[in-house]
């Protein structure tokens, strides 16, 4: 699995409350992706791409359990998000719904919003297309990589109940 | 070598004799929480297609959250829900007239020590209060459990933090919280089981251990606990659970710590977490005098029968100060009981406060939110932007003392003031 994309960097201890704004929660994604990260960056849910990339540093997606945070990331498109380290939640929504999740304590001092990257999801190897830096998040587990590839923890489990 | 708590639990509950730290192991957990995420939980079955429940008896859902129905989609919702417990033979359902889940399910004798209990509820945090494992998962995570039985856990390392008691003047479970989340950061315990320890945690009420246990979820632990005891025992008798319907499970004495830090509780003075971040605490001398539009007395964390008569006794006789907002909602259908039985119920409403159905209210959105540059200090456990209406409002956090004491001033208020 690779993902490649712009870089859209954010601070330490983004909650799920500024990912997605608790009043929105029952509202359709149509509606929720015009909102996502806004007080942190108000340029993103406007001009974020299909395969852009989010690099954050500390603790991102602190606060409410709520898998509706990671399914909204899902939903602007983005291909990957990098973190210094994740709330443990949010680290267990993203495969639960098939986002991957990569940590990486070093992301944020070597990459900028703007830059590309190119990241290798399988080996956590990343790479700073536009600096030419290359750096290595933690390994992820082998299952929660099978997780990735079926698309997420339910997706999985019907494959596995297809397969009897 | 000595193993924490949190290694012993989860061996018990992956029916492994030992675990290593760091090590992924599949764990049945005794008990799969849902609050009114439950929907979700209920189409993502049907859309696995099976029929089959690994454990009905495991599973417990709340209509929290939301309660009752604000939108007709949110009552069909809890109509799905109610009408799937009652067609799968789900006992442990408790519908919007119960209350939090977390605490009604304590209540209720279904939280017993060394159980792993899983929740769609970050809080979930809080059944560590009865020597428990709980922490926080997604709605499809439930899902998976209720068909399978199991989940994925990292055997975490764990974290001692050691409360020298006694309780200085006006402070409570509370400011001894917010000091350790001043102290330790929103994120010092990410991934983490914290233990509370200390002299302070002897013979400490449960609903104290609730606000402990609930809070450790703002330093980003993945469970906590206040070790079983008397207390514990006591708790769960009166709640009809004798000793023999449970194991216990405690530390090692000579469990091996990636942290210890110590809370002197003696000498606390109240603490705030000012806004927008949990772990933006100061001393309440360094805020006093903040003018607020409103006070939530509410959530997980403290709208316990025990926050309630404190902030009453404060609020006997007074009023709430003239255009100030105060809202109190209790954490469960039997502790408005006890409050109307008590008279603390008429104190409050005596003293101006809007007192809600028992729930989740203004701490999950539902109601009591506020309006662009209003104030509010509330007895919640988050005081992130945009978590209660506006997002160019602003919430202090505070106990339930110093919820009182400001709601009577309407400005933030030490509660030493009012106190003997």
């Amino acid at each position: 699995m690779q993902a490649r994309g712009r870089c859209w960097k954010f601070g330490d201890n983004i909650p799920t409350d500024r990912i997605v704004r608790t009043d929105l929660v029952f509202r359709p994604f149509s509606e929720i992706v015009q909102h996502v990260l806004e007080t942190c960056n108000p340029e993103f849910p406007l001009k974020v791409k299909p395969g852009d990339i989010v690099v954050a540093g500390k603790h991102f997606g602190q606060s409410s359990g709520r898998a509706i945070a990671a399914k909204a990331m899902k939903h602007t498109g983005v291909s990957c998000i990098i973190a210094e380290s994740f709330a443990r939640t949010f680290y267990r929504n993203g495969f639960e719904i098939g986002m991957p999740v990569l940590e990486c304590p070093e992301i944020t001092a070597h990459v900028s919003d703007g830059e590309i990257l190119v990241v290798d999801i399988d080996s956590g190897r990343i790479v700073n297309e536009t600096t030419g830096r290359q750096l290595q998040a933690k390994p992820t587990p082998p299952f929660l990589l099978d997780m990735l590839r079926a698309g997420g923890l339910i997706a999985m489990a019907e494959r596995l109940a297809g397969e009897g | 070598m000595g193993r924490a708590f949190a290694e012993k639990v989860l061996a018990r509950a992956a029916g492994l004799s030992e675990v290593r730290l760091g090590e992924i192991v599949d764990v049945y957990p005794d008990l799969y929480m849902s609050h009114m995420a439950s929907w979700r939980c209920i189409r993502t079955l049907e859309k696995l297609g099976t029929d089959k429940l690994y454990d009905p008896d495991r599973i417990a859902m709340v209509m929290d959250h939301i309660s009752p129905a604000r939108t007709a989609k949110i009552a069909d919702d809890q109509r799905l829900c109610r009408e799937f417990a009652a067609r799968r033979g789900i006992k442990k359902f408790y519908d919007v007239n119960a209350g939090i889940a977390h605490v009604v399910l304590m209540e209720e004798g279904h939280i017993r020590p060394a159980m792993v209990v899983i929740g769609t509820d970050s809080h979930s945090t809080i059944y560590g209060a009865l020597g428990a494992l709980g922490t926080g998962v997604g709605f499809s995570e439930i899902t998976a459990a209720w068909v399978t039985g199991k989940l994925w856990m990292k055997v975490p390392e764990s974290i001692k933090v050691v409360i020298q008691g006694p309780l200085a003047r006006g402070t409570s479970s509370k400011d001894v919280m917010l000091k350790l989340i001043g102290d330790l950061t929103a994120d010092g315990a990410t991934y983490c089981s914290v233990e509370f320890h200390g002299s302070y945690t002897e013979g400490l009420s449960i609903s104290d251990r609730m606000t402990l246990c609930n809070l450790a979820m703002e330093v980003g632990a993945k469970n906590a606990v206040v070790c079983s005891d008397e207390v514990t025992r006591t708790y769960l008798a009166e709640r009809g659970v004798p000793p023999d319907r449970y194991t216990e499970i405690h530390p090692d004495p000579d469990a091996v710590y990636v942290k210890s830090v110590t809370v002197d509780a003696r000498s606390l003075a109240p603490q705030i977490a000012c806004p927008h971040a949990v772990d933006n605490v100061k001393p309440i001398d360094q805020v006093a005098g903040t003018k607020v539009n409103q006070v939530f007395i509410g959530s997980c964390a403290n709208a316990k029968y025990e926050d309630l008569v404190e902030a009453a006794k404060i609020l006997k006789g007074r009023k709430v100060a003239a255009g100030v907002r105060l809202l109190v909602s209790p954490a469960s259908k039997e502790i408005v009981q006890r409050t109307v039985k008590d008279g603390t119920y008429s104190i409050l409403l005596e003293a101006g406060a809007l007192i809600t159905n028992p729930g989740c209210s203004a701490c999950a959105g539902d109601g009591g939110v506020m309006a662009d540059g209003e104030v509010t200090l509330s007895t919640a456990n988050r005081n992130f932007q945009g978590r209660m209406g506006s997002y160019n409002a602003e919430i202090y956090l505070g106990s339930p003392v110093v919820a009182a004491a400001t709601a009577i001033r309407g400005v933030i208020t030490d509660p030493r003031e009012f106190l003997p």
